[in-house]
């Protein structure tokens, strides 16, 4: 191949990506890390231990077992070949359970730390108010704990575009379903076309700095507005 | 107590008994009726703060019952823990709770979910006029003063049409030169309140100005309880001792202003007393408090004293157990007692025993207006 420049399809599934993890991940990451802010129960240590592990295991190490645990030979792999009829492994469903699993701790610890600064006395007066939990929830606890969740949403969608160890381990790079960005840079790299992967590489640095910039400035109004 | 209020105060009744080991020790039971206004007083760790949580349902004591007019909220040995929100029970919290991302009035009518938009508006303004906030409604609580988040706190709590009010030292935050007034906006917001309205107070004036009956907390127990009267006379419960002198206080009604000497006639079944002049309108109602410091004994009348007051009474006990040197006199006036502080000595001197009738000179005499 000689320079085929800027590399669409593997922008697209980049977007896709992050989206859908976003999408699956910030309700889970928002139920665990409200969880470990504001119960205390047996095993907390290692619970906060078993979400805060991808930020320290090697994306190697992640990407074997989640192989493991995808391949025909796991229960939860046979179970989605026998639903879908192909394999999790080498598919953008595996990548986006990757994805999930990965960017757990980028997720959940900022939440957690949102909760946790919520005096607790506010959840009573909440309940004291005669606001149902649900209420309770969405009138005092999200607002209050919000620029946390934007924190976990920009890190999160960072770090998707951003993926690379996990994404080439689990997902291979196939055009159109597993190649990212990041791993059409890498091939690119690869293949000494050093050209595209400039393209490709600046197109990703200011798409990056563009979407948090956005994302910090919309954190930032809403925040200002729930406060009115 | 007229009876209307009485045929209320059946269903308005509330049950509270509470007992466990620890963390918190507590073995209580005590009841209020409806309408009445109760102060939990006593040291600090004495399960003050903890009762009214486990009225509201916030706290879960061991053995616990919580009833309000027949409607279980709390009953551990039934297993029945009515949720919080669910309860008509409002506490004020003592660091106020309010929402730090809502203005005043959104706090407010943060407590009136279900109503319409309607009722909700119009509510939530009649309430900001009481509590005078309505030129800072549109204000976060980080911009209001103390006393200012103290009403908007108060407002929340009544915003909720509570039927049992909880105040955790609604004043412990409030500059003592504002606290008067307020004292008149509790008293007039609760008194939409059918059940009871319970205070947790440290300041003994308080508890004279807007409560009916005290109720002495410590270690989680009960160590007294009556009317506020009763309980400011006896010198027997170390815990009230700590906060405040023994005293007198009474009921009594203004009769003359004389501005010309600047003083102020009060009277009371079995007798009268002489008070700086003060801006209260003849006729009305007020409580006194005199403490027992304040009151010296005499076996004659003494006429050539700088003293107004001068009241024959009768020696009715003598309390000796308070202070090495000091004693404390119950003095009978009619149906009315005062309190006397003397020496030892002076007992001895004056050969004073019960029966002994004798003459009570007052120095001072504290008016504090019940909260209306």
């Amino acid at each position: 191949m000689p320079h085929p420049g800027m590399d669409w399809q593997s922008f697209r599934v980049s977007l896709q990506l992050a989206g859908m993890t976003l999408l699956i991940l910030l309700p889970i990451a928002v139920l665990i890390g409200r969880a470990l802010a504001l119960r205390d129960f047996r095993g907390k240590g290692f619970a906060e231990a078993l979400v805060a592990l991808p930020l320290l295991l090697p994306p190697t190490v992640v990407g074997f077992y989640l192989l493991q645990g995808f391949g025909r030979n796991s229960a939860a792999g046979a179970w989605f070949e026998s639903v879908t009829g192909h394999l999790l492994a080498f598919s953008f469903e595996g990548l986006v359970v990757a994805s999930v699993l990965v960017n757990l701790p980028f997720a959940v610890q900022p939440i957690q730390r949102a909760w946790e600064a919520i005096p607790r006395n506010l959840n009573e007066a909440a309940a004291n108010c005669g606001m149902t939990p649900l209420r309770a929830f969405t009138r005092v606890e999200l607002p209050l704990a919000w620029p946390g969740v934007v924190t976990a949403l920009a890190l999160t969608f960072a770090h998707t575009l951003g993926e690379f160890g996990v994404v080439l381990m689990v997902g291979g790079s196939i055009p159109g379903e597993t190649r990212t960005l990041a791993i059409s840079i890498y091939d690119r790299v690869q293949a000494f076309d050093d050209h595209s992967a400039g393209i490709m590489a600046a197109t990703l640095l200011i798409f990056s700095l563009v979407a948090l910039g956005l994302t910090n400035s919309l954190a930032r109004l809403t925040a200002r507005r729930n406060a009115r | 107590m007229p009876a209307d209020v009485d045929l209320g105060a059946d269903i308005a009744e509330l049950v509270v008994e509470a007992r466990q080991q620890g963390p918190i020790p507590l073995d209580l039971a005590f009841s209020c009726r409806g309408g009445e206004r109760v102060a939990l007083f006593g040291p600090s760790g004495g399960g003050k703060t903890t009762v009214l949580r486990t009225i509201a349902g916030l706290y879960q004591p061991t053995f616990a019952r919580v009833v309000l007019g027949g409607a279980v909220w709390t009953d551990t040995a039934s297993g029945i823990r009515v949720p919080v929100h669910r309860r008509r029970c409002a506490l004020m919290f003592q660091d106020y709770a309010l929402f730090p991302h809502m203005t005043a009035r959104q706090n407010i009518q943060a407590a009136m979910g279900d109503q319409s938009r309607d009722t909700r508006e119009r509510r939530v303004a009649e309430l900001l006029t009481l509590t005078e906030l309505t030129d800072f409604a549109e204000r976060r609580p980080e911009e209001l003063s103390g006393g200012q988040r103290q009403r908007v706190a108060l407002a929340r709590a009544v915003a909720r049409d509570p039927a049992v009010l909880l105040l955790d030292e609604p004043f412990s935050a409030i500059d003592r030169r504002v606290r008067v007034a307020l004292y008149d906006q509790l008293a007039r917001l609760s008194l939409a309140v059918y059940g009871p309205v319970i205070l947790v107070t440290h300041d003994f004036n308080e508890v004279v100005r807007l409560c009916d009956r005290l109720i002495v907390l410590d270690h989680g127990r009960v160590v007294a309880q009556g009317a506020v009267h009763e309980l400011a006379s006896r010198s027997d419960i170390p815990q009230l001792a700590a906060y405040f002198d023994p005293g007198a206080v009474m009921d009594v009604r203004i009769v003359e202003h004389r501005a010309d000497r600047q003083l102020t006639r009060l009277a009371f079944a079995s007798g009268e007393l002489w008070a700086p002049l003060m801006e209260i309108a003849i006729g009305a109602e007020v409580r006194i408090r005199i403490p027992a410091r304040e009151v010296t004994l005499a076996l004659r009348p003494v006429e050539d004293v700088s003293t107004h007051n001068c009241l024959a009474v009768t020696v009715a006990a003598i309390d000796a157990a308070v202070d090495p040197a000091l004693a404390l006199i119950r003095l009978s006036i009619g149906d009315q007692f005062l309190l006397a502080q003397v020496t030892r000595d002076a007992v001895s001197r004056l050969q004073l025993s019960p029966g002994r009738a004798v003459y009570a000179l007052v120095k001072s005499v504290a008016v504090l207006p019940r909260a209306t």
